[in-house]
């Protein structure tokens, strides 16, 4: 497996002359491998956020180095890098640049010089790859949240991209926008191996990830599968961050005296354990 | 409401004139503003208007529209067309009561001056009624990609106008929200005297720009991380076509500045 980012030994702090206030994000280190979906998880200011800027060149490290597709980042190579990463971020009118889907789509294409032809065809393909293909011509006030999130995945797709960064991406949708955004990224992966990296505080969002990275205050605080990380328990809720729904109803059940097999971290799993429990007797 | 204001100008449509490239049209436009002026005997007027009622004709825009967009100008037209009535002293006298006369010529200058202030409206109204403001926009940018020699930043005159244009609709929105959220809280938008009307605009302005400014923060990181770095190296995605009717409908227009100059006196 080809390494695609890693961070090594990563500090970097909003305010340099300032030592008294604390880092935002410190001493992190991690590798993302090809075709691997991360996610980073965290309660608000634990640096979740400022990683993300700073694996794109938006923000550089005070120490440590940054390593994309096994190159250092730096000024010189930044816009290079970047056309190899694609960015959702948590606003979906805020990154809405052109006037329609599929201007808005293009944008990215136009600003890396691409030829026209290459560029009608590529919209066209990274808007069927989100099923958006039928929403050519709209204006954004006319798409829903869940709809302007997947435009936004489109294009950053046209420029067939090494990895998706999906910075707090279905924060601020419905239910059903959240879902139709999750639908859509597992869609890609099974279809192209697609390499995502999600920060969010969804924790259902979370469980879909291979491997999870908890942070907290700026640190790394662990990384697992996320079975592993979901079986710290109590400790992650002391730390502000909620457990799923399912583990939190198979915990509530074993106190009551329900003789559950182990931890469910999705409901299909309970709902599994719950009516083959009683088989076994 | 107010989202019928600015984009009720624009009407769809799949006419001649909606089908010409917004160059032509913004050239034809701007070249018959100046050939005008050419006009100065009944003929040519006549001309220039029988001209006007056939673009109307071709662009199948229902009068209607354009009536409306008289309406800004209307006491304009009336006041010089009073002007001149009153106050040109030359030709024959046609009415004369107590202090008030008129002679011909003020008649004739009040008319003209009417006529040119009519085709002149209804030309400009065509074009933004026939052209959606992304396409003025980006022919905009093309006719005045010559003034870069004069460090004219045209490409990000452009680039500004066409985000303006799509965010208008995202602000109307959270203008709406932040008016009801202050309504639900007992501000009184719509009565009292204007002084206090006024007031209560401002904790409506104050969150409105806060968040604009955000928005403005976010779609920078946003155009950043997705490539913008000027428009050096660019490539377009809107392709503007020149064909046949284009070159047409320049044709006409110049067919129109002959007559013109055949005619006058």
């Amino acid at each position: 497996m080809d390494e695609i980012l890693s961070l090594d030994h990563v500090t970097f702090t909003y305010s340099p002359d300032e030592p008294d206030i604390k880092n935002a994000v410190e001493d992190v280190s991690f590798t993302v491998n090809e075709g691997e979906w991360i996610a980073i998880v965290g309660h608000n200011g634990s640096g979740k956020s400022t990683i993300a800027r700073l694996m794109n060149g938006l923000l550089f490290p005070q120490q440590g180095t940054i390593k994309v597709l096994n190159q250092s980042l730096t000024e010189e190579n930044l816009w290079d890098i970047r056309s190899q990463m694609g960015m959702v971020f948590q606003n979906p009118d805020n990154q809405f640049v052109g006037a329609t889907v599929q201007d808005d789509v293009a944008f990215a294409l136009e600003n890396n010089g691409i030829p026209y032809e290459e560029m009608v065809k590529r919209v066209h393909e990274a808007l069927k790859q989100v099923k958006m293909d039928q929403f050519l011509n709209h204006e954004p006030q006319h798409l829903s949240g869940g709809q302007k999130q997947r435009v936004a995945i489109a294009g950053a797709l046209a420029l067939k991209p090494k990895l998706l960064i999906l910075d707090e991406a279905t924060s601020m949708l419905d239910p059903q926008g959240r879902a139709e955004v999750l639908a859509t990224v597992q869609a890609l992966r099974e279809e192209t191996g697609l390499t995502v990296l999600s920060i969010t505080h969804d924790l259902e969002e979370a469980i879909l990830a291979d491997r999870m990275l908890f942070m907290n205050g700026g640190k790394k605080f662990a990384e697992g599968t996320p079975s592993e990380i979901f079986a710290l328990g109590d400790q992650l809720v002391e730390l502000g961050l909620d457990l799923p729904f399912a583990m939190k109803l198979t915990k509530l059940l074993k106190q009551n005296g329900v003789k559950l097999l182990g931890e469910h971290m999705t409901e299909e799993e309970l709902v599994n354990d719950l009516w083959t429990s009683n088989f076994k007797k | 409401m107010m989202e019928k204001m600015i984009f009720g100008r624009f009407m769809p449509g799949d006419s001649f004139v909606h089908k010409l490239d917004p160059r032509s049209k913004l050239l034809f436009v701007f070249a018959f503003i100046i050939i005008v002026f050419l006009a100065n005997n009944p003929v040519t007027y006549a001309a220039l208007f029988v001209f006007t009622l056939l673009v109307i004709f071709v662009s199948r825009i229902k009068l209607y529209f354009l009536i409306n967009g008289l309406k800004p100008v209307i006491i304009l037209m009336a006041f010089t067309f009073l002007l001149h009535i009153f106050f040109t002293k030359e030709g024959e006298l046609l009415y004369h009561w107590k202090f008030i006369s008129i002679y011909e010529e003020g008649l004739k200058q009040g008319i003209f001056i009417s006529i040119r202030f009519l085709v002149l409206v209804f030309m400009t109204s065509i074009l933004t009624l026939t052209t959606s403001p992304i396409s003025i926009t980006d022919g905009l940018e093309v006719l005045l990609n010559p003034f870069k020699k004069l460090k004219l930043p045209v490409h990000e005159l452009a680039l500004m106008m066409s985000i303006s244009l799509r965010f208008i609709p995202t602000l109307m929105d959270e203008t709406d929200k932040i008016m009801k959220a202050q309504m639900a809280r007992g501000s009184d938008l719509s009565t009292g005297p204007i002084k206090e009307r006024v007031k209560a605009v401002v904790p409506l302005l104050v969150p409105l720009f806060v968040s604009a400014f955000k928005r403005a923060e976010d779609l920078a990181t946003a155009m950043e991380v997705r490539g913008y770095r000027g428009g050096e190296g660019r490539t377009r995605y809107r392709q503007l076509k020149w064909d046949s009717k284009d070159t047409l409908a320049i044709l006409l227009l110049v067919a129109m500045t002959a007559l013109l100059i055949t005619l006058r006196s």
